[in-house]
C-alpha cells in the first residue's frame, strides 16, 4: 500500500518536472505560442473556433517563414470553461511551456482570474471578445470592442436612423452586460430618455425559457412609442431567445432587437428566416466586401475543410492581434516581453473590414463600427457604419467611478489607471 | 416564407391578368425607369423612390416593392436592370417584376442586391398596404389592413375610404376601420371624430389599441375630453388585459411545466422505477436532439419536400438510437451495480462526460441548426393571449408521451413485468420472468424516451453538446419532488413546477424564481420525505 | 484480539501516510525555495501552488468521506461549504487590497464602485480582521450545514432525496451568487488579490508557506477525523451507515449524531476552501456548480470510501490526470477522465485503497481474515425494517 502510494506521488512530481524541463529544452528551436482557449465545458461552443483560428493564423505565418527566421509552435491546453484552471494553464503555459505571447480567454471573469498571473510572469495576452472596458492592464492587449466601439454607436444608431425612444435592456445577469447597461442607461439619460422609457431585465446564464419575457418586451413595446431591444444575452440563450422572438411575431419592423454577442457563428445554428432585419453591433461582418477579406475566407475555408465555416469578429480580433504581435516582434527584434509590449503601441496593421487598425497607448485597437441587419441566409447586411475609425475607451466616459481616468502605457506616464483630476497613477482615491 | 412566395406569385398572376385584359403594356414600360431608380443611391433614396412608387397607386409595383422587403430584388449589373432574383443552386433565377416574365439564370456575381433596413420596410409595408387595399383576396386585404394600422400614414386615409365602401368580408371592413381611426386619432381631425375613433379602438380592445389610446392620453396638447375618454379606453383594456395576463401566465406555466415533464419521465423510469441514478440522462436527451439534426441534414440535401414531416421521421429514429444506447449502457456498465445506486451515480456521471466529448468530436462544438417545420411555427392568438404552435405542440406531445408510457406500464405484459421486477425482483425471477431482460428494457425505454424528448426539445433549445447539462439538474428536481418512482407524480410534480415558476418570475425576475423554486423544494422534502406521492420501490431508499 | 489488532495496523498505515504527507509538506517547500531554479531537484513555484491547490482538494474530499464512507450521508452539495469559505476568505482578501484596486477607492472593492455602490453592504464588515475571516470560514458552512442539516436528519430525509435538495442546495446558491446584486461580485466573483497577513500572495515564499499551511490543515483534519471514527461515536456513525433504523431502536438519536458529523464536515470543507482561494487567485460562483460537487464525490469513490486516506489519494490523483491531461490531451482528455470513473466504479469497487487490500490479502502470507473498515454497504438490500 505505502508503496504505491509513494511511488505515485513520486510519479506526480517527476511528471511535473519532466514536464517543466521539457518545456525548457524545446524553446530554442521555435517561438512559442500559447493558445488559452476552453475546448470543454460551456464556453466551449464559443472558443473552440477561437483556437482553430490561431492554429490557422500561425500556419499561414509558418508558410511565409514564421517570425525573425524561427517557425511559430502552437502551444494548445485546455481550461475546461473552468476560471481558476484559467489562472493554472496560463501558469503552465509561460513558466512551464515559456510561451512568448497567449492569445485567448473569452468570458470577462476568466480574463480576471489570469490578469495577475500575467502581470506576476510578465508575459502577454491577447483577449480578443468584446467587453465591458473598466481595465487596462500593462500586460494585456484588447483587440476585442470596447463599449463604445459597439453599444454606443449601435444605440446611435437606432435613436437616430429608427426614431426609437423606448429601450428595453435585456442582458444575462453577469459583468459585462450590467456595465454595458450601466453605461447605456446614463447614456440614454444624457439624450433626454426618461426612467419610465427604460426597462431593464436580467436573465440566469443559459436560460432557456423565454416566454414571460418576450410577453413582457411586447407589453412594454406597446406604449405608443417607438421600442427596441438591445440584447447583451449570453451566447447559449440567445438561439432560444430568438426562437421565441420569431414564433411570437416581433418583427424587427416593429420591435428591432440589437444584439452584442450574437454573431455569424451563432446564428449558424439557428434558423434566421423569422429574424430578418433583427441587428448586431460588431467590428466586423464575414459580408463585408473586400479583397482581403475574400482571401481570408477563402484561406480559412480550405484550412477547416469545410466549404461553409463562418468567420465572426472575435476571429478578426485574433487577425489582428496576431498580426500585430508579429509586427511588433519583428520591430523589436525578439520576443522579450517588455521590448514586445513598447513597440506594440503604435503598430498598425490591416483589418478585415478593409482599414488599417492601430494599437492606441491604453493597449486597445482603433476598429469601425458597423450594425448589420441578419439576413435570411444567417449573414448579416451592414446598414451602417462610422465614418472613421473609433478609438476603444477603456474608461468609460458616463460611469461616475471612471470618466476621470485614462490609460497611457508609453513611458513616462506608463498607468493603467491615471486620475486626469488629481493628477495621480491609482484610480480615483487619494 | 412559402405563404410570402404564394402571395407574390399570387399577385404576380393577378397583374399578370390585368396587363392582358387592359392592355397598357406601354404604360407598365413607363414605369421601368422609375423601378429601376430603386437601384440608385443609398436607404433614403430608396425610401424616396419607394414613396413615389406607391403614389402611382398602380398595384402592378406590388410585386418589386415585396421583393424588395423580402431582399430578392438585384440590378442587373450589365444593363442597370432592376430583377427579382430567386435562389435556383448557386445562381439566381430572374423574374422581371413588372411583367413576371422569367429572365433566365444568372450567377449572383453579376447582380448588385439592393439593400434593404427595417425602415425601408416599414415603409413598403404601409405602401404595400395602400396598394393591396383592394385585392381580390380578403386574406390579402386583411394583411394590407393590418399594414395600415400600423403605418398611420395620412396618405392612406382616402385609400382607407374607397376601399371600405367596397368591402364585402365584415372581419376586413372591421379592421379597416380600426386601421381608420388609428390613422384618424395620428392626424389631425375633428374632435367629435377622434372620439369616436378612440370609441373603436376601445372595442378593439388589445395591446396595439392600448398602445395608440395610451399615446393620445399621454399626450398633453390632446383636448381635455378626448383625453377623458382615452383614459377610460385604456382603463377598460387595461383591466381586460389583466385576466388575458393571467390566463397567459398560466399557459406559459403548463408550457414550461411541460418542458420539464418532457425532460424529467424518462428518468422517472431509469431513476424512479429502477433506482439508477441515472446522470447520463440529459445526454441521451441531447442525442435525440442530435438525431433530429441529422434527419434534417438528410431532408435538406435530398428530399426538401419531406421537411415538414422531419420531426415524426426523428422520432421513432430517436427513440430506437437512443433506446439501443441505453440497452447497451444497461448491459455494459449499470448491471454490474445494481443494489449500488450511489455508485450509478459515478459511472454514469463518467458516461456523460464520454458521451458529451464525443458529440464534440463528431459535430463539433458549436450550435447545430433544427429548424422549425412549418406547422411549428408562428403563433395563433386566443383571445389576448398569444399561443405559439411550438409551444402548444410541445404541451400536446409531452401529454401524449406521458399517456402512452402510462399505456405500457399498465396495459402491457411487458409493463406488468417492468411492474413486477421493481416490485419483487426475487419472486419475480421465480415466476419465471427474465429479470436481466427486464432491467434491460426497462432502462432502454427510460432513454428512448429521453431521446424523443430530445426531438422535442431541439425545437425550443439549443442542439449543442451542453444540451443535456441544462435540463439533468431540473429533470431530478421534477422526479424527487414528484415522488421516486411513481409517473403520476413526475406529471403534476413537472406542471405545478412550471406553474410556480411563471407566477414567480414577473415579481422576482427569472433568477429569483428559480432559486426560489429550489428552496420551496428543499422545504417541501422536509415536510414530505419521500416526495408528492410517496411509493415503494426497488433499491431507492438506500 | 481482532480489534486491537486492527487499531494497531490502522495506527501504523496513519503513522506512514501521515510521515509521507509531513515529507511532502516540508521537501516541496524547500525544494523550491533553497535550490536555484535551474537545479534539477527544483521544485518551480508553479508546482508548489498546484499541489497545494491538490491539498485543498483532498481535503475537500475527506471532508465528503467523512459523512459518505462512515454515515452514508451521500452529498452532492460539498462544494456549497467549500465555496462559501472560499468567498469568506476571499472577503478577506478582498477587504486587504486597500486603495490598491483600479479605482483607487480606499474601502469598495472595483465591483462595487463600478456599480456605484455607495458603501460597504453590512455583510462585509469586519472582514478586513484576519481572526474574524477565519472565524467566518468555519461559521458560515457550518451554521448553514446545522441549519440544512437540523432540518433534514429531523424530517428523516435520507439516502438519494437527501443527495438531491444537497445538490438544489448548492445549486440555489450558485444562481444566488450570480446575481451581481447579492454583492458578491457576480459571476466574476473576487479576484486580484494582494496580500493576505500583510504579505503579497504572488511571492514564493508566501505561497510556499499557503502550501504548508494547506498540509498542516489536512494533517489536522485527517487526526481529528481519525479521532472521531475511532471513538465510540465513529462507531455509532458506522452503525448508522449500515442500519439505521436499527441504530434508532437501539435508542440512538440517529439524527443528533448524523447533524454533528455533517457540520463537522461542512466546517472542513470551508476550511479547504479558504485554503484553496489564495492559491489559486479567485474565487466566484462556478465552484458552486453541482457538477464540482459530484467531481468531489468521485474523488473519494476512486481513491476509497470509507477509508481516510483513500480521498485524500483519489483527490491528488484525480487532479493530477486532471492537470496532465488537459495540457497533453487537450481535444479527447473528457474521455480519459469520463473512462476512469466508469472502470473504477465497475471493477474498483472499493477504490484504489480496496485494490491494495485486495491485492495484499491474496498475497501467500494471508493473515486473519480482516474485517474491513471500509465496506460501504449503504445501497445493499436492506433488511426488513
Amino acid at each position: 500500500m505505502m508503496k504505491l502510494k509513494s511511488r505515485m506521488a513520486g510519479l506526480t512530481l517527476a511528471g511535473l518536472m519532466a514536464s517543466t524541463m521539457m518545456g525548457g529544452a524545446m524553446a530554442e528551436e521555435t517561438i512559442k505560442i500559447g493558445i488559452l482557449h476552453s475546448l470543454s465545458g460551456t464556453m466551449a461552443i464559443s472558443e473552440t473556433t477561437l483556437k482553430d483560428t490561431m492554429l490557422f493564423l500561425i500556419e499561414e505565418q509558418n508558410k511565409k517563414g514564421g517570425v525573425l527566421g524561427k517557425k511559430l509552435e502552437a502551444v494548445v491546453v485546455d481550461p475546461a470553461s473552468d476560471w481558476p484552471l484559467f489562472a493554472e494553464k496560463a501558469r503552465e503555459l509561460i513558466s512551464v511551456n515559456k510561451v512568448s505571447a497567449v492569445f485567448g480567454c473569452w468570458t470577462s471573469v476568466s480574463r480576471k482570474s489570469v490578469l495577475p498571473v500575467f502581470e506576476e510572469l510578465n508575459s502577454i495576452l491577447f483577449y480578443p471578445v468584446q467587453y465591458e472596458g473598466e481595465e487596462s492592464q500593462r500586460n494585456v492587449f484588447y483587440t476585442g470592442a470596447a463599449p463604445n466601439q459597439q453599444a454606443i454607436p449601435a444605440v446611435d444608431y437606432l435613436m437616430k436612423d429608427e426614431g426609437v425612444e423606448r429601450w428595453v435592456l435585456a442582458g444575462t445577469d453577469y459583468v459585462y452586460p450590467r456595465t454595458t447597461n450601466k453605461i447605456l442607461e446614463a447614456y440614454l439619460k444624457s439624450k433626454g430618455v426618461k426612467d419610465e422609457d427604460i426597462m431593464i431585465n436580467y436573465t440566469p446564464f443559459g436560460h432557456s425559457d423565454w416566454q414571460t419575457i418576450v410577453s413582457d418586451i411586447k407589453a412594454f413595446g406597446s406604449a405608443g412609442k417607438k421600442t427596441a431591444v438591445v440584447s447583451t444575452i449570453n451566447g447559449d440563450a440567445n438561439v432560444p431567445f430568438y426562437k421565441e422572438l420569431g414564433n411570437a411575431g416581433v418583427k424587427a419592423e416593429d420591435i428591432p432587437v440589437v444584439a452584442f454577442s450574437v454573431g455569424e457563428e451563432e446564428l449558424a445554428g439557428l434558423d434566421t428566416a423569422p429574424l430578418v432585419g433583427h441587428l448586431a453591433a460588431w467590428n466586423y461582418f464575414q459580408s463585408v466586401d473586400n479583397p482581403v477579406n475574400a482571401e481570408f475566407i477563402s484561406s480559412w475555408r480550405a484550412f477547416t475543410g469545410n466549404d461553409k465555416r463562418v468567420t465572426n469578429d472575435p476571429m478578426e480580433a485574433h487577425y489582428i492581434g496576431f498580426n500585430m504581435w508579429v509586427k511588433a516582434v519583428e520591430k523589436a527584434g525578439t520576443v522579450d516581453p517588455d521590448a514586445v509590449i513598447d513597440s506594440l503601441v503604435g503598430v498598425s496593421v490591416p483589418n478585415l473590414s478593409g482599414g488599417y487598425s492601430a494599437m492606441m497607448p491604453n493597449h486597445h485597437i482603433t476598429k469601425p463600427v458597423l450594425i448589420g441587419e441578419i439576413q435570411a441566409d444567417g449573414q448579416f447586411e451592414t446598414v451602417w457604419e462610422t465614418p472613421g475609425l473609433v478609438v476603444g475607451d477603456e474608461w468609460s466616459d458616463y460611469l461616475e467611478g471612471s470618466m476621470d481616468l485614462i490609460a497611457d502605457w508609453r513611458a513616462p506616464l506608463s498607468c493603467g489607471n491615471f486620475n486626469v483630476k488629481t493628477g495621480k497613477c491609482g484610480g480615483s482615491g487619494s | 416564407m412559402s405563404l410570402k412566395n404564394l402571395m407574390i406569385c399570387l399577385m404576380i398572376l393577378v397583374m399578370g391578368c390585368m396587363v392582358q385584359t387592359q392592355g397598357h403594356a406601354q404604360d407598365i414600360e413607363a414605369l421601368r425607369p422609375q423601378v429601376n431608380a430603386l437601384a440608385k443611391g443609398g436607404f433614403k433614396e430608396t425610401e424616396a423612390q419607394v414613396g413615389a412608387l406607391a403614389a402611382i397607386g398602380d398595384p402592378v409595383v406590388a410585386p418589386a416593392l415585396e421583393a424588395l422587403s423580402n431582399g430578392d430584388l438585384y440590378e442587373r449589373r450589365s444593363d442597370g436592370l432592376v430583377v427579382i432574383g430567386t435562389k435556383a443552386g448557386a445562381d439566381l433565377a430572374l423574374t422581371d417584376p413588372l411583367t413576371g416574365e422569367a429572365l433566365g439564370t444568372a450567377p449572383a456575381a453579376s447582380l448588385t442586391k439592393i439593400k434593404v433596413n427595417n425602415g425601408l420596410r416599414r415603409t413598403i409595408r404601409s405602401a404595400l398596404g395602400g396598394l393591396t387595399l383592394m385585392a381580390p383576396d380578403p386574406q390579402v386585404r386583411m394583411t394590407a389592413a393590418a399594414a395600415m394600422f400600423k403605418s398611420l400614414d395620412v396618405e392612406g386615409l382616402a385609400l382607407l375610404d374607397t376601399a371600405m365602401a367596397a368591402e364585402t368580408d365584415a372581419r376586413v371592413l372591421k379592421a379597416m376601420q380600426e386601421a381608420r381611426a388609428a390613422v384618424l386619432l395620428a392626424v389631425d381631425a375633428p374632435e367629435t371624430t377622434k372620439l369616436e375613433a378612440v370609441q373603436v379602438l376601445a372595442s378593439r380592445g388589445d395591446r396595439e389599441a392600448l398602445s395608440i389610446l395610451t399615446g393620445v392620453a399621454a399626450n398633453a396638447q390632446t383636448p381635455v375630453a378626448l383625453r377623458d375618454a382615452a383614459d377610460r379606453a385604456v382603463a377598460a383594456i387595461s383591466k381586460n388585459l389583466v385576466f388575458w395576463d393571467i390566463g397567459q401566465n398560466v399557459w406559459y406555466g403548463i408550457s414550461l411545466g411541460s418542458v420539464l415533464l418532457l425532460a424529467a419521465i424518462g428518468l422517472a423510469i431509469t431513476f424512479g422505477v429502477m433506482g439508477v441514478i441515472n446522470m447520463a440522462h440529459g445526454e441521451m436527451v441531447m442525442i435525440g436532439a442530435y438525431v433530429t439534426f441529422m434527419v434534417q441534414e438528410v431532408i435538406r440535401t435530398s428530399a426538401p419536400e419531406l421537411f415538414g414531416g422531419s420531426l415524426a421521421i426523428a422520432l421513432p429514429l430517436a427513440f430506437l438510437v437512443t433506446a439501443l444506447i441505453g440497452i447497451a449502457i444497461e448491459r455494459g456498465i449499470i448491471r454490474f451495480l445494481y443494489g449500488r445506486p450511489l455508485e450509478t451515480l459515478l459511472a454514469t456521471w463518467g458516461l456523460s462526460l464520454i458521451l458529451q466529448q464525443a458529440v464534440r468530436s463528431i459535430f463539433g462544438p458549436t450550435n447545430r441548426e433544427v429548424g422549425n417545420p412549418d406547422w411549428m411555427s408562428g403563433a395563433f392568438q386566443l383571445g389576448e393571449m398569444t399561443i405559439t404552435y411550438n409551444r402548444l405542440w410541445i404541451v400536446v406531445f409531452s401529454l401524449l408521451v406521458f399517456a402512452g408510457l402510462m399505456l405500457v406500464l399498465k396495459k402491457t405484459p411487458f409493463g406488468l413485468y417492468t411492474r413486477a421486477v421493481t416490485q419483487n425482483r426475487r419472486m419475480a425471477a421465480s415466476m419465471g420472468i427474465r429479470t436481466p431482460w427486464i432491467d434491460a428494457l426497462t432502462f432502454g425505454l427510460g432513454s428512448g424516451i429521453a431521446g424523443i424528448a430530445g426531438v422535442a426539445l431541439s425545437q425550443i433549445d439549443n442542439v449543442s453538446p451542453n444540451l443535456g447539462q441544462g435540463y439533468i439538474i431540473d429533470s431530478f428536481m421534477v422526479v424527487v419532488f414528484g415522488g421516486v418512482g411513481n409517473l403520476w407524480g413526475t406529471l403534476v410534480g413537472a406542471l405545478t413546477l412550471g406553474v410556480v415558476n411563471k407566477f414567480l418570475e414577473p415579481y422576482a425576475g427569472a433568477v429569483l424564481a428559480k432559486i426560489l423554486m429550489l428552496v420551496f423544494i428543499i422545504l417541501f422534502i422536509q415536510k414530505r420525505p419521500r416526495g408528492l406521492f410517496a411509493l415503494k420501490g426497488r433499491a431507492v431508499e438506500a | 484480539m481482532i480489534t486491537s489488532f486492527l487499531v494497531r495496523a490502522f495506527d501504523r498505515q496513519a503513522a506512514l501516510f501521515l510521515a509521507i504527507l509531513g515529507l511532502v509538506i516540508v521537501a516541496v517547500p524547500a525544494l523550491n525555495l533553497l535550490l536555484p531554479p535551474d537545479h534539477p531537484l527544483h521544485v518551480p513555484t508553479y508546482a508548489v501552488s498546484l499541489m497545494g491547490k491538490y491539498l485543498t482538494y483532498a481535503l475537500l474530499a475527506l471532508s465528503v468521506d467523512l459523512v459518505w464512507g462512515y454515515c452514508g450521508i451521500l452529498s452532492l452539495g460539498h462544494g456549497a461549504f467549500f465555496a462559501l469559505g472560499g468567498y469568506a476568505m476571499g472577503m478577506y482578501l478582498m477587504r486587504q487590497i486597500g486603495p490598491r484596486g483600479v479605482y483607487g477607492d480606499p474601502v469598495l472593492p472595483d465591483f462595487m464602485v463600478f456599480l456605484n455602490w455607495k458603501e460597504l453592504p453590512w455583510y462585509w464588515t469586519g472582514f478586513d480582521m484576519f481572526p474574524y475571516a477565519l472565524m467566518m470560514v468555519l461559521l458560515v458552512p457550518g451554521v448553514l450545514a446545522f441549519i440544512f442539516g437540523w432540518f433534514a436528519f429531523r424530517s428523516r430525509v435520507s439516502g438519494v432525496y437527501l443527495s438531491i435538495i444537497t445538490q438544489a442546495l448548492t445549486y440555489a446558491l450558485l444562481l444566488a451568487f450570480f446575481r451581481n446584486d447579492m454583492g458578491f461580485g457576480g459571476n466574476n466573483g473576487l479576484t486580484d488579490f494582494k496580500d493576505i497577513l500583510g504579505f503579497p500572495v504572488q511571492a514564493d515564499g508566501t505561497r510556499a508557506a499557503l502550501f504548508v499551511a494547506s498540509g498542516l490543515a489536512l494533517v489536522l483534519c485527517f487526526l481529528l477525523a481519525r479521532s472521531v471514527t475511532r471513538s465510540k461515536l465513529g462507531k455509532v456513525l458506522v452503525a448508522v451507515r449500515d442500519a439505521e433504523s436499527r441504530t434508532r431502536f437501539l435508542g440512538y438519536r440517529v439524527e443528533h449524531y448524523k447533524l454533528f458529523v455533517w457540520t463537522l464536515s461542512a466546517m472542513m470543507a470551508g476550511l479547504a476552501g479558504a485554503l484553496y482561494v489564495p492559491q489559486v487567485g479567485i474565487i466566484n460562483p462556478g465552484e458552486f456548480q453541482p457538477a464540482n460537487s459530484i467531481e468531489a464525490v468521485i474523488w473519494v469513490a476512486v481513491g476509497g470510501r470509507g477509508t481516510l486516506f483513500g480521498p485524500i489519494l483519489g483527490a491528488v490523483l484525480v487532479n493530477y490526470g486532471k492537470t496532465w491531461f488537459t495540457a497533453v490531451l487537450p481535444e479527447v482528455w473528457l474521455f480519459a477522465l469520463g473512462a476512469l470513473f466508469v472502470v473504477v466504479t465497475l471493477f474498483l469497487p472499493k477504490g484504489l485503497v480496496g485494490l491494495v487490500a485486495m491485492v495484499r490479502t491474496r498475497l501467500p502470507k494471508r493473515r486473519t481474515q480482516k474485517p474491513e473498515p471500509a465496506t460501504p454497504s449503504t445501497g445493499e438490500p436492506q433488511p426488513a425494517e
